[in-house]
């Protein structure tokens, strides 16, 4: 099957026979250049800065430059490494640091479930909307995803100001202006603005696919449009709810523009309170050991749903 | 199919949702007034203010260098990657690679923005290279995170490629690489196309990982707006939106074209 891994193409007078005998010349395979050249700025991009944020998580805080104690150091001649627990020691004892992690959690699992609430039927209607229109309405998912997300948060501060369109339309009605802005509410409504794209094309993409014959048999045989959608609809779906749900969860957690911008100063999330342990304070240990702690946050749930994922796609295949 | 009134009515309440506020933005950025909500008569001076503005000039200069550039590394890299992980089914550390490649997808920005700033500063110190942080952190940070795009992009277009195309062309004799630049570089051409453009948009739009690898005097477009937007509103802000918003509104409407119309030719053929 794998195609490209024939020995001895036969001789052809071409530039890219040309191309592979210098390769082979030297010691190169094709093969290996195509794997060589990602992996190593995959590791040197990503793999060693994460090893670095690792080390001077385990550094103090210092005046100078860097802002951070050394790891290695010679004394007489011995190379010393000093490794200080302190940054993590703070992560579990400051209240600041402990809020944060857990409303990060709170803040992303319950823009998780509006999104899905509202992105589930939008999924579904579209799916079930006649082909001609599926392509359109579609498109006009994607295209807020194409224009910038910063501005799409701003466009949100105008709508939802003391004096935004949102209190402009409730005056003419005669209610009072609302407190939107600088709330865990604006935080809620900027998570589900933003991603709910990435909750409805995953959610669009599964559903389109549901075979109508299965919900006619289940009118058929006399079930109400709800228990057709509990008992076939909804499990069938369940790859695709899954998928959605990661896509906004987890860039959620570590959101820094929404709380930011449309937050309050209570508004504690981890994303933020790295950027100003970096920025603010210059506490350059402190904010790699909020990472390392994110990280842990991030990648524990990710896993989690990949098992969920992986065994919801298993059983659907020895149904 | 019974057709109900639930899922025309959300799906319409959703769709004002996604856009009133984007219609709001686009409408004010032509009002009179400072006051971005209060309309007082229609007026293009902010767009002019926008193109008087040096700062913003020249951040969105620096922000085009870096996302054309760093989309376009992105695109190699991210291309190698997906043949690497589709094409070549076993291999030492592939798991690794492939664990590795989607990684940048679910890191949340501000840990990928301290790590490759942390790696800049220790490479400094040691290395010398990078001398100072500016054009060229941002091109590697941004090319790292944008590449497991393009990586998902073409990955999803190899696996689904009829493979006895590229088998016919090896049994008359051609090399891998001549396949590969012949027969699956054509194929797979429309996905190349949208992971650069993703890779280009994502680049544009990011504001976290570029503050961490900026140096002093190299603001992107999008820091520089958000420090404008932390102050409150601006309306030359609003004027640049609307353009942007053009410019997308644009683009995805001639690419729709452009799919309608190439479709009866392949029929055809």
């Amino acid at each position: 099957m794998s195609s490209y891994d024939i020995d001895s193409p036969p001789p052809r007078r071409r530039a890219w026979t040309g191309v592979e005998r210098a390769l082979a010349a030297v010691g190169l395979s094709g093969k290996a250049l195509v794997i060589a050249a990602p992996a190593i700025w995959l590791t040197v991009f990503f793999l060693v800065p994460l090893a670095v944020v690792f080390g001077i998580s385990l550094t103090l805080k210092q005046f100078g430059r860097p802002p951070y104690t050394p790891l290695l150091t010679t004394e007489e001649g011995t190379v010393q490494l000093t490794l200080h627990l302190n940054n993590y020691i703070r992560l579990f004892t400051d209240s600041l640091y402990v809020a944060a992690y857990l409303n990060s959690i709170k803040i992303a699992l319950i823009s998780t479930i509006i999104a899905l609430l509202i992105g589930y039927p939008m999924a579904y209607a579209i799916a079930r909307a006649p082909e001609r229109w599926r392509n359109i309405l579609l498109m006009l998912v994607i295209l807020p995803f194409w224009t910038s997300f910063l501005l799409r948060v701003y466009a949100l501060t105008g709508f939802m100001r003391g004096n935004g369109v949102i209190n402009q339309v409730l005056a003419v009605f005669g209610i009072e202006p609302l407190v939107m802005m600088q709330t865990d509410f604006a935080v809620y409504v900027g998570i589900v603005y933003t991603y709910l794209p990435f909750m409805i094309l995953p959610l669009y993409t599964n559903l389109v696919k549901l075979d109508g014959a299965l919900l006619e048999a289940s009118a058929d045989l006399g079930a109400r449009p709800a228990r057709t959608f509990l008992s076939i609809t909804l499990p069938l779906s369940m790859p695709g709810i899954i998928a959605g749900s990661m896509l906004v969860f987890i860039p959620a957690i570590g959101e820094f523009v929404i709380p930011s911008l449309l937050g309050g100063p209570s508004t504690l999330m981890i994303g933020r309170v790295l950027w100003d342990e970096f920025f603010a304070n210059t506490n350059w240990p402190r904010a790699a050991a909020v990472a390392i702690a994110m990280l842990v946050a991030v990648v524990v749930p990710v896993m989690l749903l990949q098992k969920a994922q992986d065994a919801v796609q298993d059983s659907g295949r020895t149904r | 199919m019974r057709r109900g009134w639930f899922l025309p009515v959300t799906a319409t309440l959703g769709f004002a949702f996604l856009y009133a506020p984007i219609i709001s933005l686009v409408i004010f950025s032509f009002n009179e007034s400072r006051l971005v909500t209060v309309w007082s008569g229609f007026s293009t001076k902010w767009y002019g203010e926008l193109f008087a503005d040096p700062q913003m000039l020249g951040a969105a200069w620096l922000s085009a260098q870096v996302a054309f550039v760093s989309a376009t590394i992105a695109l190699v890299l991210g291309t190698l990657c997906a043949v690497a992980l589709v094409r070549f089914k076993r291999f030492r550390g592939r798991t690794v690679l492939a664990g590795t490649v989607s990684a940048p997808l679910v890191m949340p920005d501000v840990i990928t923005g301290l790590a490759l700033l942390l790696l800049f500063v220790a490479m400094e110190a040691t290395l010398g290279w990078p001398a100072g942080r500016g054009l060229v952190t941002i091109i590697i940070a941004h090319s790292t995170f944008c590449m497991a795009y393009v990586t998902v992009v073409v990955q999803s277009r190899l696996t689904d490629l009829d493979l006895s195309l590229e088998e016919a062309a090896m049994d008359l004799g051609a090399t891998p690489v001549r396949v590969f630049f012949d027969i699956t570089l054509p194929i797979i051409a429309p996905a190349l196309v949208s992971g650069w453009l993703l890779a280009f948009t994502l680049s544009l739009d990011d504001l976290v990982i570029a503050s961490f690898v900026s140096g002093p005097g190299s603001s992107t477009l999008p820091m520089v707006i958000f420090s404008k937007v932390r102050l409150g509103v601006s309306p030359d802000v609003n004027a640049l939106a609307t353009i942007i918003i053009g410019i997308v509104a644009l683009g995805v409407f001639a690419a729709t074209v452009l799919q309608l119309r190439s479709r009866p030719k392949k029929l055809r053929n």
